[in-house]
Formats: structure tokens, sequence, C-alpha cells
């Protein structure tokens, strides 16, 4: 599969072909592309406008007649840049202060505040055996104390008590004080959300910030969030000394260019992401990772190494080619397909790994129930004579009945069979004109295990 | 403090299918009270609290420009700029596309807006900058107009409303805000926890209940389908116009939890056929791009009805509905303009585009 902005160049490239360099004048073209790929991500505008000014400035005069194609060599500059851009690989919370060491939260509503601040405090506590105290200071949401509540019971961490009647700085000192009676290592501090453009609610945090003087200040970020990232950074960094940036809800499907508009105003290094609502769902942050995302190269391209690995290449090139052919996509395909999905159970516990999408798949891929669902697939297609497999059309009320009784199940079991067969169909020759490998993925993910 | 009534009586109607949720043990009748539900059984939280009336807010024109205005300040200037006269140039022309773009409206639908203002201008034989403006608001009004489509509830009974959208969109509070649009109007309303996996939503759900004195059905833990299941038993056997079923966010990449609301769905027509009225797909104005496919995943899954745009009380400008009318429209019901109970209003697209604007 081919990445999106490799995609994007490939039409503009021609007028690339044969030159020995490149030039203000031949990489016009592939800038505005480059430009409105990173638009697509949700970079925003200006830290856009500035990226391609710095990319055009580091590409003209590359050499380009090397082993790459122009096309190539503008992708990798453009990915270099981007890496560089997202700075250095940052999975540490400062914590060296007198103890307690303060870490407060900030950012918009919904962020995914609360949230982090029983990942971070699970993270210290289980890889970093801290004492931790957290504490809300959010008494305007409805039941946001509460939710800090159950999850410091959920890690089994000690929670402050506090109530929507209590200033968010009285709480703050009263934790503050807790903590140091009580020998806490660490105090997390969570607090409402709030609009940058919300004065009194910015007065309050920077009053909750001087109260406390926090050895981090993490700005928490969602990862779908578009152009105002770089307003809403902006006015938080100014209210307030950031340390670090937590970007959340990086299992979504957002090309998540914020963070390189949050990155690119605050100078702040992302020091986690989430990607998940569990309190597991915290990872260091990769800069390559996400300038790929961002591309839309996502790991994509290492994950192929990967299939290719786990999948039987002659198996896998001889689907690539009847595909190609135009010849339908027919249950005997599937049933190989079903069996390659299992080669590849190794490959699952690797992609859970990866943050994103991709380990979200896999976690649907693992499991006894999977297997289950594979083996009375296997079963059922069995049953079936092979030309019911080449021609599924064959397959009337009567058929069903012989075939269901064959394999032990019931008609409507082979019916949802055939009902993800024809998903899978389609799927397929989406993959085989244009859609990509995460389009495959996610459609070989769809047949298990709910299905049957 | 609200109190919680469990109650007990012959089951409702039993539809016949494995995915019934298990209401034999969490049937509704004369409440007895208890201090807590100890059982995962269905708890009705009633209202005891009356909720003063609110002071009188601002039109909903008001309040999104109040929102917008700091991003207007900055717009503003470069619009100030663009249509404060001189001619219309290619120059003029890159600057409304910056405008379009760094509102949210996306690549697709930027260029679009591009393409028929160019048009107008050239039809209406436009020269001055000055009369960009109206040629923009005009071309944006065409774009976004047909998603201005009221919700109308009349004729059915309970009218049910299930709430989706990706995680801290703002699901639950627009409940708490619609909860009181409707009983403004009249109607009696009933919520529904069907949020069962998130700490503190069913909590943060009562306590909207309780702001708006309105009965809440809940689960002390379980099965979203159950709980909006119960609630609309409960509706009908109590009258009530409409319910408000509240689930969990979800990200369109969380394949099993796709399935599972569209199993919420299912289980809502069995508890009523008809069910649910409206399915309502809740945006965050902050979200980029990203809305377009959330908009397409959730109505592949459930066929959305309505949407809700909330947080436009921020910087954000939420354009990429002017991507979602272009790609794959919804009506949009209702925009969100702060975090109180009364802060949303039905969407008006002349509104929206004069709010942005002007
Ligand atoms: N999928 C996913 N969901 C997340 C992630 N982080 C947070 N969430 C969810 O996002 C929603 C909002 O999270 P909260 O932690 O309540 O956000 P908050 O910033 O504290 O919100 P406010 O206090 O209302 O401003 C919840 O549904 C969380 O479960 C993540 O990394 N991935
Ligand atoms: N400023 C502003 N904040 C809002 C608006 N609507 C919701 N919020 C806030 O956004 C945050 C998330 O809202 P919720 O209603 O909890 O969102 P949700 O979609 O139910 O979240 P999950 O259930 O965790 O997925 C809360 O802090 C709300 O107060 C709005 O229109 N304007
Ligand atoms: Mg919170
Ligand atoms: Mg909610």
């Amino acid at each position: 599969m081919l990445d999106n902005l490799t995609n994007r160049l490939s039409g503009v490239i021609k007028n690339l072909r044969g030159q020995a360099r490149l030039t203000d004048a031949n990489i016009q073209d592939a800038m505005r592309e480059v430009r409105m790929a990173l638009l697509e991500a949700d970079v925003a505008l200006p830290v856009v406008k500035t990226f391609i000014s710095h990319v055009k400035e580091r590409a003209l005069g590359q050499e380009v007649m090397g082993s790459l194609t122009p096309g190539q060599a503008l992708v990798g500059v453009v990915n270099e840049e981007l890496t560089k851009l997202m700075g250095e690989k940052n999975d540490a919370l400062n914590l060296a202060a007198v103890p307690p060491a303060i870490v407060l939260m900030a950012g918009l509503q919904g962020a995914g505040k609360t949230t982090t601040v029983g990942k971070l405090a699970k993270l210290l506590k289980e890889t970093q055996k801290k004492k931790v105290l957290v504490v809300s200071a959010d008494v305007y949401r409805p039941a946001a104390i509460e939710q800090l509540k159950t999850l410091a019971g959920q890690i089994g961490v000690e929670w402050f008590p506090s109530d929507g009647t209590q200033k968010p700085v009285e709480i703050a000192r009263a934790a503050v004080d807790h903590a140091k009676r009580h020998f806490f290592d660490v105090l997390m501090v969570d607090t409402a959300g709030r609009l940058a453009i919300d004065d009194a609610m910015m007065q309050e945090i920077k009053a909750l910030h001087a109260s406390l003087n926090p050895i981090e200040t993490l700005f928490v970020v969602d990862a779908m969030q578009g152009q105002d990232a770089v307003n809403t950074a902006q006015a938080f960094n100014e209210a307030l000394p950031l340390t670090g940036v937590i970007l959340t809800k990086m299992d979504g499907d957002a090309r998540g260019g914020a963070a390189l508009s949050v990155r690119h105003v605050t100078g702040k290094p992302i020091k986690f992401i989430g990607v998940g609502e569990k309190l597991t769902g915290l990872e260091p942050f990769h800069p390559e990772r996400m300038a790929s995302r961002i591309l839309g190269m996502g790991d994509v391209l290492s994950l192929i190494e990967e299939v290719q690995k786990g999948i039987d290449q002659d198996e896998a090139a001889k689907m690539a080619k009847k595909l190609k052919s135009g010849k339908g996509f027919d249950l005997e395909d599937f049933k190989a397909q079903m069996q390659q999905m299992k080669n590849m159970g190794g490959m699952a516990n690797l992609l859970e790994k990866m943050p994103g999408q991709l380990g979200q798949m896999a976690k649907g891929v693992q499991g006894a129930e999977a297997e289950k669902s594979m083996r009375r697939i296997e079963g059922i297609i069995n049953s079936m004579t092979p030309e019911e497999r080449r021609k599924p059309e064959l397959l009337k009320a009567s058929r069903k009945r012989r075939i269901a009784a064959g394999s032990g199940v019931t008609v409507q079991e082979v019916n949802r069979l055939l009902n993800q067969f024809e998903q899978t169909q389609k799927m397929m020759k989406q993959f085989s004109s244009k859609g990509g490998l995460m389009k495959m993925m996610r459609g070989m993910k769809g047949m298990l295990p709910g299905g049957m | 403090m609200f109190s919680f009534f469990k109650k007990k009586s012959a089951p409702p109607a039993t539809p016949a299918s494995s995915e019934t949720p298990a209401t034999n043990t969490t049937a509704i009748a004369e409440p007895h009270i208890a201090d807590a539900p100890s059982t995962p059984e269905t708890a009705v939280i009633a209202p005891v609290v009356a909720e003063a009336v609110p002071p009188k807010k601002p039109s909903w024109t008001e309040r999104l420009k109040a929102g917008l205005s700091k991003t207007r300040d900055k717009l503003g200037k470069s619009l100030a700029g663009l249509f404060g006269g001189g001619k219309i140039d290619e120059d003029l022309y890159d600057e409304l596309e910056t405008v379009l773009l760094t509102a949210d409206m996306g690549v697709d639908a930027t260029l679009h807006l591009l393409k028929d203002v160019r048009e107008r201008v050239s039809l209406r034989g436009l020269k001055d900058a000055a009369e960009l403006k109206g040629a923009l608001k005009d071309s944006l009004n065409d774009l976004i107009g047909p998603l201005e489509q009221p919700l109308d509830i009349a004729g059915r009974k309970p009218y049910v409303i299930m709430m989706a959208g990706v995680n801290g969109a703002g699901k639950t509070t627009s409940i708490g805000k619609l909860a009181k649009y409707f009983q403004s109007q009249g109607k009696s309303v009933l919520l529904a926890a069907g949020d069962t996996f998130r700490a503190a939503a069913r909590e943060q759900l009562i306590a909207w209940g309780e702001r708006n004195n309105v009965t809440v059905i809940a689960q002390q833990s379980g099965d979203s389908a159950a709980v909006c299941f119960d609630a609309i038993k409960a509706a009908q056997a109590r009258g009530i116009d409409i319910v408000l079923a509240d689930t969990a966010g979800r990200l369109p990449t969380q394949l099993h939890l796709m399935e599972e609301i569209k199993k919420v769905k299912r289980v809502i027509q069995k508890a009523l056929p008809e069910a649910p009225h409206e399915v309502m797909l809740v945006l965050d104005a902050n979200i980029g791009q990203n809305a377009i496919n959330q908009v397409k995943v959730f109505d592949e899954a459930l066929g959305l009805t309505g949407l809700i745009l909330t947080k436009l009380d921020g910087t954000a400008k939420g354009g990429v509905i002017a991507a979602i009318a272009k790609q794959n429209p919804v009506p949009l019901r209702f925009v969100g303009v702060g975090e109180s109970i009364d802060d949303l209003r039905p969407f008006n697209a002349r509104d929206y585009v004069d709010a942005l604007f002007d």
C-alpha cells in the first residue's frame, strides 16, 4: 500500500522526472500537495505554512537522481523534518522535587484530563513504586470528583476528598498538606476543563498553579482536535508554564495533526499518548510514528513487513494475482484467508503494542472466542462442495440445510457466514482497487468474533 | 440528595430474542425506598429537588457570537482587510481560502466554496472586495442551510432519542440541556443512564436528572441496552413524552463498541418497534476533519437522524459541518454554547454564518 502523501505526490511528480535537483520551480506543485496532506491531517494552517517553507529550504538543491524517485526523496525530507519537529522521544515525568512532586493537569473540556490522571497514577505506582495521592479541583462538572474517586479506587491509589462547594485553591492546599504529612511521593491535581477564552477560569488555574508550584504542568490535548489547536495551545502556554503535553484518544483514526500544531506553538515535549479509555491505555510518545501518522503512512509500512513475515507468501501472491485479474473472491479464498489470520496470531501480539487503530484491531483478532469462531467458519466451508465454494450463489435453502447439518450448526449461522463472506468480498474489491491494508485489516477484524 | 427507588413488579412483555435484556428481574412497579441499590438491578432515580428557574440568557446568536468573537477578532481582522474594499483578485481568494481552512472546513469543502464564490462573483459581475463577503455568506448558507431541520417530536409517545458520539464530545451534558429544553415546552422527560462503562458516568447523568427534576433510569452496573429497554418500558408505563438515552463515548475504530451500540439500538427497537425516533450524533466543534469520518461510521452503524455540535462557545468554529454538509449531510438539530443547562440552541444556518463572518 502506498502512503497517502506518496499517493498525492505521484500525480505531480512527473515533472520532477529527469530533473537532477529539486528547484523552486519544479517543487511548487509538490509543495501544494504536502500542504493539502497536512491540512487534511488537521495541522493548523499557520504551522503548515511555516513547515512548508522549512521543507522547501531543505529540499531545494537536494539531489534526486539517486536510487530513489524524486517523489520519494521529497517524502523523505518531509518525514524527516516532521519527525524532527515532533521533538525527542520523551516518556518520563520529572518528579525531581522535594516530595510531594506535584503534577497539575490542564486542558479543554473533555480532552481526557481526569482519565489521564488515573493512567499516570497507575503508571507511577506500578512501574516506579511511587506513593501517589490524587485530588480533583474540578468543582464544576457534575460527578467529576466522583469520577476521579472511582478511578483511584480502580488502581488502588489514595484519593483526597473534595467537594463542589470548595474553592480549587483551598482543595489544592489541603491536598498538599495531606500529602506532606503522609509522605506521598506524588500529588496529582485534576482540574476542570476550560476554554482558553474564559478569563475567569484561566485566572483560576493560574492561581492554582501559583499556589501549588507543580514540577509538571501537563497540557492534555485531544488528538482529534482541529485547526483551533494553535489558539488553545497558545493561550494555555501563555497562561501557564507548561512542562509537557499529553495527546489523548490516539486509538482513534484521527491523523493527529494537532500534535504538530501544539508542539510548534508550545515547544513543549509530548510526553505520553493516550490509547484507550482503560487505565492501561497510556504509551510513550514516538516522534517518528507520529510523523508517519500525520502523513498518512502510519505504522503501516512496518506493519506490512510483519504481515509479510506472518503470511504464507505463495498464498498471498496467489490471492493478489487473482484479485488483480478481476476474478471473484470466493469461499475457497475466504477459507484461505481465515487460515492466514490464524498464522498471524503472533503478529496480533505485536500489533497490540502499536498505538492506534491497529492495536485495537489486534485485540479483536485474538482470544479463544476468535479461535472458536474461526473453527466454525472452517467447518461450515468444509461441508460445502468445491463447486459451492466457488459459486456461493448456488447456496439456496436446501443446500444450506445440508451444510448446516453437516457442520453441526444452524442455518442461521450458515447465513451469517455468507453475509460475512459477502462483506469480505466487497472489501476485497475495494482493496484491489484503491482501499489499502488498513481497510482490509478492518474488514478482516469485522468478521470476528462477534459474528459467530 | 437524590434517593434510589427500586421497583419491583411483573416484568414487562419480554421480546423473544437472545438480545433481550434480563428485565425479568428489574421490573417497574410501586416504588419502595432503598438506601442504595445493592443489586445490579435497575434503579429508578426519582427527582426530589425542584430546580429554581434560571435567569434569562442572551439569545443564541448573541451567545454564539460572544463565543466566536475571540476568534472573530482575529478572523475579523483578516476579514476586515479582506472585505474592506479594493479589487477582487487572486490574493483575496487566497486569503479567503485561509479563512475557510482555519475554520476547519477542510480542503474539499473549502475548494467547493471558493469555486462557488467565484461563480457568484462572475455571475453578478462583482468587482469590489466588499461585495465578496455577501457572496461568501450566500455560498456557505446554501451549503449548510439544508442541515437546518428542527427536530419534530410531535405525534409519538414516548419519543425516544438515542445519543451517540466519541469520548468527551458532550453527550451527557447535551442530554441535561435537552431535558430542560423539552420540559420548557411542556413535555415530560425521562433519562436513561446508558453509559455503563465510564467512571461516574451514571452519577453525572443522575446529577443532570436532579438539576432537571426528572427521573433517571440506571443500573448499578451492567448492560447499556438493558437500561435503555427498561427506560422505555418505564416511560410507557408512566406516560412520559420523551426518553433521552445516554451511551458511552466510543471511537469509530473501536469495532466491538460500535457493535455494542448497534445492539443498543436493536434492543430499543424491541422495546418500542418504531424507536429510536432520533439517533443523534454529538460532535465537538473542536474536532477537525475526523468529524467527517465520525459521521460516516456512526451513520453506517446506526442510521443517524440528527447532529448536535457542542462547545461552540470556544474559539473553535465547527466549520467541519460544511464538509459534513457536502459529504454526508445529516440534519444539525442543536448547537451547544456552554456548560450550563440553558446553553443549547436549535441550529440556525443564517445565524451561524452571520456569527462566523460579521
Ligand atoms: N478512546 C480513548 N478515550 C479516552 C482517552 N482518554 C480519555 N478518554 C475518554 O474521553 C472521555 C473524556 O475523558 P475525561 O478524562 O473525562 O476528560 P476530562 O478532560 O477530564 O473532561 P472534563 O473534566 O469534562 O474537562 C472519557 O470518555 C474518557 O474515557 C484515550 O486515550 N482513548
Ligand atoms: N464549553 C462547553 N463545554 C461543553 C459543552 N458541552 C459539553 N461540554 C463539556 O465537555 C465535557 C464533556 O462533556 P460530557 O457531556 O461529559 O461528554 P460525553 O460525550 O458525555 O463524554 P463521555 O461520556 O465521557 O464520552 C464536560 O466538561 C462538559 O461540561 C458546550 O457546549 N460548551
Ligand atoms: Mg475531568
Ligand atoms: Mg457521557
